[in-house]
């Protein structure tokens, strides 16, 4: 009964429809805070660290360059958070497939396409295992892939050790993989090209497929997501796999950029990919945040980053100065959020 | 009227604690049944079973005429059961029209650019609240956390129905609700009765179930205590019941 009520309720008069002025539509947009926290470091860096190089083409690139890397593997741990859990596995996965694809290609000599696909297909593996564990247990993402990433580094550490003698395997030539994962344009690495896809796949996802919905509600409300027939474990299952897929497309990509893979690298991303995605305004309790927010994490944590080398203060003090700025954005983030809802609701 | 859902000695456990002991109710066309009882009394075990979100350990249900046993909540909705549970099922952080079409997402385009229709999901979603006499939502991309109790549970009500619901179950609706909303939500239940759907109404308030109910059973533990028509009972002694069948000391319980 398509239909449905054809009466409607005669008394009490309703109250006029609340009018949305200026305030409320920016409230509104998810990303606002993530936007004005990014235009004001980078002005503060432009200001402080422009005359060394900060604004220059190469400064840019720096940046950008970071913020790619860390960007294709911070946005689905993004909508993974969004949908309620968390990946602290992609650091062992990036380390993980570069070996392999040092080793497999340059110790062996195997072809990259083999490699590269034996170091997605291990992506894929490490996500369906921490989804299946997730699914099937009901332990917390926390522990499981906190677990899976310590099980997986320690598993590359050992097995290139033994079958290499070290951790540390070159990578002389990657072949057509060069082209595609390590060249750059002017300073900028390909990497960034990656990114810029990435970040319209995962746009288009969120925000235009009827999936992209069901991560909303999995990770606001998984009961009422799974009464309304949202698939939620297979919703978590697709969301573990982007996750490590895209961790190993880094992995790969670092192995054939820097002639060399490494098992033990890559643990950096398992707290700044998340770093990235709170900063950038995903709600760390799930069903809310944007894929532009994410993006403009990154960059924040990529002018933060560079900015901070090109003042010439010492860099030691970098991590000091990412831990306060999480503090702030997940304050403001939270304020804004709640006067988002708050404006709209008047008693009846 | 011939019952539109049966359900036959129903009984469910978990573990040792029996929920359900060999419960039997009726759901007609066109009529609040209103499902009474204190915490604890297996009424949100009853509807969950009713809305295929679990199954009954032993017992029949009937819908339609015919024996049926849903695999799960999506099943029974296809069957024209809707469920509006105790918690509502709304997603705060999310639009009203992306709530409203939850698991129902309407879309356009064709293959990979298969997209959602957000103009129809907002269209639609914005008509049927307004049905339900919700106006003051004039957007519906606002976030459905800035509406209130009574708005949102017209928005579930709206959804439930819009998908088809022949049978319409309410987990105490009222619960949350001061008394302006309240009446908004009992006007809810005697609109779509008079459209004929049946309804399945869990509250806690005599006062609301005497206004709307036309049979009534009251659970105590699990078990029917009391099963009648409207008018069969008075007012002390439905309170009496819901009280759990002891003496009732009239100090104003039940509303
Ligand atoms: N999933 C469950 N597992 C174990 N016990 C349950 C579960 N659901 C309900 N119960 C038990 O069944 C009984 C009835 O609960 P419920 O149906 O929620 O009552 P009501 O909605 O009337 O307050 C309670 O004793 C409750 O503890
Ligand atoms: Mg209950």
């Amino acid at each position: 009964m398509t239909s449905a009520m054809e009466t409607t309720i005669a008394d009490p008069p309703a109250p006029p429809p609340t009018r949305f002025g200026l305030v409320e539509r920016l409230l509104r947009v998810v990303w606002i805070g993530p936007l004005i926290a990014a235009l004001v470091i980078y002005i503060f860096f432009v200001i402080v660290g422009g005359a060394s190089g900060f604004f220059s083409i190469p400064g840019t690139a720096g940046w950008l360059n970071t913020a790619a890397e860390l960007g294709i593997i911070a946005l689905p741990v993004g909508l993974l958070m969004i949908s309620g859990e968390f990946d602290l596995s992609t650091g062992s996965v990036v380390g993980a497939a570069s070996i392999i694809v040092a080793l497999g290609t340059g110790f062996y000599g195997l072809p990259i396409e083999l490699t590269i696909t034996m170091a997605l297909a291990m992506g894929v593996g490490v996500g369906c295992f921490n989804a299946l564990l997730v699914n099937a247990t009901k332990l917390p993402s926390f522990i499981v892939t906190l677990a899976s990433n310590f099980i997986l580094a320690g598993t590359a550490l050992g097995l290139s050790r033994l079958i290499s003698g070290s951790s540390n395997v070159s990578l002389k030539d990657a072949g057509w993989a060069e082209a595609v994962l390590g060249s750059k344009w002017m300073f900028f690495n390909v990497a960034v090209l990656w990114y810029l896809l990435a970040a319209i796949l995962a746009a288009w996802v969120l925000k235009q497929t009827r999936f992209g919905n069901w991560i909303f509600a999995t990770g606001g409300n998984p009961d009422a997501a799974r009464r309304a027939g949202v698939p939620v474990a297979r919703v978590k299952l697709i969301l573990f796999i982007w996750t490590a897929v895209s961790a190993a497309f880094v992995g790969i990509m670092s192995a054939v950029m820097y002639n060399q893979g490494n098992a033990a690298s890559g643990q950096g991303y398992v707290f700044q990919t998340a770093i990235a995605a709170v900063i950038g305004g995903v709600l760390l309790s799930g069903g809310f945040g944007s894929v532009i927010g994410i993006v403009l994490g990154t960059f924040i944590y990529g002018i933060v980053s560079l900015g901070l080398f090109y003042t010439g203060w010492p860099t030691d003090w970098l991590a000091t100065f990412i831990g306060g700025l999480l503090v702030i954005a997940v304050l403001t983030n939270n304020l804004i959020r709640e006067l988002a809802l708050n404006r709209g609701k008047k008693k009846l | 009227m011939a019952a539109l859902m049966t359900l036959e000695g129903v009984t469910r456990t978990f573990g040792n604690n029996i929920a359900l002991n060999d419960v039997s109710l009726e759901a007609h066309p066109g009529e609040v049944h209103c499902l009474l009882g204190d915490n604890g009394a297996g009424k949100s075990t009853l509807i969950k079973i009713m809305s295929g979100v679990t199954s009954p350990t032993i017992g029949q249900l009937t819908f339609d005429g015919k024996p049926v046993t849903f695999r799960s909540p999506r099943d029974a909705q296809a069957h024209g059961i809707g469920t509006v549970h105790q918690d509502v099922g709304s997603i705060p952080l999310i639009s009203v029209a992306r709530n409203f079409f939850l698991g129902n997402e309407p879309t356009k385009g064709w293959g990979p650019f298969r997209r959602l229709d957000h103009q129809t999901a907002n269209r639609i979603a914005l008509e049927q609240i307004r049905l339900m006499g919700i106006r003051r939502i004039a957007d519906a991309e606002q976030l459905v956390g800035t509406m209130s109790g009574g708005e949102r549970q017209a928005l579930a009500i709206a959804r439930a129905l819009y998908f088809g619901a022949k049978l319409l179950i309410l987990d105490e609706p009222t619960a949350a609700l001061g008394v302006k909303e309240s009446k908004i939500v009992i006007d809810l239940i005697k609109q779509a009765r008079e459209q004929g759907i049946a309804l399945v109404f869990i509250t806690h308030n005599a006062t609301h179930a005497l206004s709307v109910g036309d049979r009534f059973t009251v659970l105590i533990q699990g078990r029917v205590a009391s099963q009648f028509r409207r008018g069969e009972k008075t007012r002390e002694e439905v309170l009496n019941l819901m009280a759990g069948g002891e003496a009732f000391d009239a100090v104003g319980h039940g509303d």
